[in-house]
């Protein structure tokens, strides 16, 4: 496994072919690929486990497609980040977490969301701004959250998540939890401060975090080499003192491998670690961009490598999945989606009565 | 110990202010103080000298110069049960943490729909009067109070410096304690607490019937020493501490205004949009007609701190303006 592209540039181009993971070649950074791409996760038979992953890809991908026409038809409004084609990433990472982990995630948070198992029902009704969304309808798209699953945000600060991340970890590492605090970030949260601090911080104080870099090569519009000096994440991140290396963040195994490698580590002391997921977003960063500043044939080539169907090639080629197994999850997907949607529908308004409810925990604010 | 009466001791604000953090990590261990130099450099105002000792480096934890970073670590741990108090060195500094406060810390409760309270601690200095010129001597504690979602206290006595930390820490949302850098050496007794301070509620400091004079932490000296001006002057001044600043007491200070008629609000920030303002304009808005004169409002003046001391001085309210604007509005 050599390093994936040059320090300086990256160029903006999808590596499929046989690229599982990519070590930075660092001191730290070790390879991540020395299990072949064909190797099952150990004591799971590997059909079911590819079946399951690709079950949560789609779920994600026809979601969040279902949340383009209700945005269309103006039943959700705001921001809304889609994560289409970064599906590989949630869904990868959540096969190292157990329910005892916690998860901070950004504002292109619904896979996250969904992958950690928050109900899609609770999850759409939140978009629709209702009293049985997962925050209440307070929060929306950007701001999904589940205590009871320690699922933190969605938060709209780039970079903001980081530091509250490093708090989850510290509070398990002050009382000897072994548990992991898994912290989800773009490639734009590395041009703010926030980041270098929490880095520092985590590897100073020995934090079981786990650091992942959704690297989709923009920071809203502005291409990482246009806003970082230094493109190779991964050796950066390896600068703090913390074991980092790159992952091809469309292969949902590879991304699976590394992380379950990241996570093994982080419990087991060794403080935190560092991703870089190589991914790309195929839809625009929101719904009010109109996406100038892609050349489409980058958008095409990246498509080409796309993690649902990569991975549903990959389980045809081994003669493990039939067209009418792949109906029967569409199916299934489609009806839990319309359940929500249906259920989203028919939810309550919150009462306005309870405005300033949650303002402090004395529920009405005096000021 | 004990010079005075036997229930009563020597101490200081910034001793009591220590005396608190031990009682509190003593009693709780989900309680921890973090925050730049507060281990073995003994805080940079000297508040958690000794407690290293005690309680040890995990309890006592130095961080590095990264407001945002361990300010969000706060967060972090007290929404996973734990208690932390962060210190920041002073409010000019806090503002490299802004993001945290506002963004998470004020805002976690409710955007989660009520799942995430966030009960931290933030101690941090502010203020001038020590010739720290312009980036160590703002008082920027009302844009705090500005924002729905946390707990502003300004401490100006020994006795809340001591008292007040407990019901904070209690809380079960975010409470910023702001500490006037120039009480730290302030000396007196320390009286018995009777009872628990009760955070929603201001102090009347001294009782008077001419005029109220309204204010807050380190201004609290002078407003005193303005109400010792008047009396000679046959003026009965009553002094209000606010010592919350958010939420702010309004029935002491409608009570007040009630028996005076009379309002000057003294507040070292500057004046323009400051606590001050609103102060004025809740007592404009729920009790102008028991006004007998405009409210008065001594305030610093809008320049940012010098440090030559002549200067320094004529930028903050003094004792004399407090009597000139007291004399304005009852002559």
């Amino acid at each position: 496994m050599s390093p994936a592209r040059g320090t300086r540039k990256r160029k903006a181009s999808p590596s499929t072919q046989g690229a599982s993971t990519a070590s930075t070649g660092r001191t730290t950074a070790t390879s991540a690929a020395a299990a072949s791409e064909r190797e099952p996760v150990a004591g799971r038979p590997r059909t079911e486990h590819r079946r399951e992953l690709l079950h949560a890809m789609l779920r994600i991908r026809r979601f969040e497609e279902r949340c383009v026409e209700l945005y269309s038809a103006a039943k959700i409004r705001g921001f809304v980040h889609l994560y289409i084609g970064e599906e590989a990433v949630a869904v990868g990472v959540n096969e190292a977490l157990t329910s005892e982990d916690a998860v901070v995630a950004t504002y292109r948070e619904h896979g996250h969301a969904l992958a950690r198992g928050i109900p899609a029902e609770a999850v759409m009704a939140e978009m629709y701004g209702k009293t049985t969304g997962c925050s209440g309808g307070r929060g929306g798209s950007m701001h999904l959250f589940d205590a009871g699953r320690r699922f933190y945000g969605g938060n709209a600060i780039v970079a903001g998540g980081l530091p509250l991340a490093a708090g989850l970890a510290l509070a398990d590492r002050m009382r000897g939890q072994p548990r992991v605090t898994c912290c989800f970030f773009g490639d734009g949260a590395y041009a703010e401060g926030e980041f270098h601090e929490t880095a520092n911080l985590a590897a100073l104080w020995n934090l079981p975090l786990l650091l992942v870099c959704e690297n989709n090569l923009y920071a809203m519009g502005t291409a990482i080499e246009r806003h970082e000096a230094q493109t190779d994440l991964a050796l950066r991140a390896a600068s703090y003192g913390m074991a980092a290396w790159a992952v091809d963040g469309m292969d949902v195994e590879a991304v699976e491998r590394a992380a379950r490698r990241a996570a093994e580590s982080i419990r087991g002391g060794g403080g935190p670690r560092f991703l870089e997921m190589r991914t790309y977003r195929f839809r625009a960063h929101s719904m009010y961009d109109p996406d100038r500043y892609r050349d489409k044939t980058e958008v095409e080539q990246w498509k080409a490598g796309d993690p649902v169907t990569r991975l549903m090639d990959r389980t045809r080629e081994d003669g493990e999945l039939g067209e009418k197994e792949l109906t029967g999850i569409e199916r299934r997907i489609t009806e839990e989606i319309d359940a929500a949607v249906e259920a989203a529908e028919q939810a309550p308004e919150e009462s306005v009565e309870d405005l300033l409810r949650h303002v402090t925990s004395r529920s009405t604010e005096v000021t | 110990m004990g010079t005075g009466r036997a229930d009563e001791r020597k101490t200081t604000y910034r001793e009591a202010m220590r005396e608190a953090m031990r009682e509190a990590l003593r009693a709780d261990d989900r309680v921890f103080l973090m925050g730049e130099d507060v281990g073995r450099y003994g805080g940079c105002f000297g508040v958690s000298l000794g407690l290293l000792e005690e309680f040890g480096p995990e309890r006592i934890r130095d961080a590095p110069l990264s407001e945002s970073a361990f300010v969000g670590a706060g967060i972090g741990a007290a929404l996973s049960g734990l208690r932390p108090i962060v210190e920041i060195m002073t409010v000019n500094s806090s503002l490299l943490a802004l993001d945290q406060i506002l963004n998470n810390a004020a805002t976690l409760l409710h955007m989660s729909g009520g799942q995430l309270p966030v009960p931290l601690v933030i101690r941090m200095t502010t203020g001038a009067g020590r010739q720290l010129a312009a980036q160590h001597s703002h008082s920027l504690e009302g844009w705090y109070a500005h924002i729905p979602g946390i707990r502003v206290l300004a401490p100006a006595t020994i006795g809340d410096a001591r008292h007040m930390l407990a019901p904070a820490l209690a809380d079960p949302d975010p409470v910023l304690i702001f500490e006037h850098g120039s009480l730290y050496n302030t000396a007196g007794e320390l009286a018995p607490l009777s009872s628990p301070v009760d955070l929603d509620r201001a102090a009347v400091r001294r009782r008077g019937t001419d005029i109220s004079l309204i204010t807050y932490g380190g201004s609290l000296p002078k407003a005193l020493a303005a109400a010792d001006e008047l009396a000679a002057d046959d003026i009965s001044a009553e002094v209000v501490d606010l010592r919350t600043l958010r939420p702010l007491d309004d029935e002491t200070i409608d009570a007040s205004v009630a028996r005076t008629h009379r309002a000057v609000i003294v507040d070292e920030a500057w004046r323009s949009g400051s606590l001050a303002a609103e102060v004025s304009a809740r007592i404009a808005e729920r009790s102008l007609y028991e006004l007998d004169a405009p409210v008065e409002r001594v305030c610093s003046a809008e320049v940012p701190i010098p440090y030559a001391r002549l200067l320094e001085q004529a930028a903050l309210p003094r004792t004399a303006d407090i009597v000139a604007a007291a004399h304005r509005a009852v002559d």
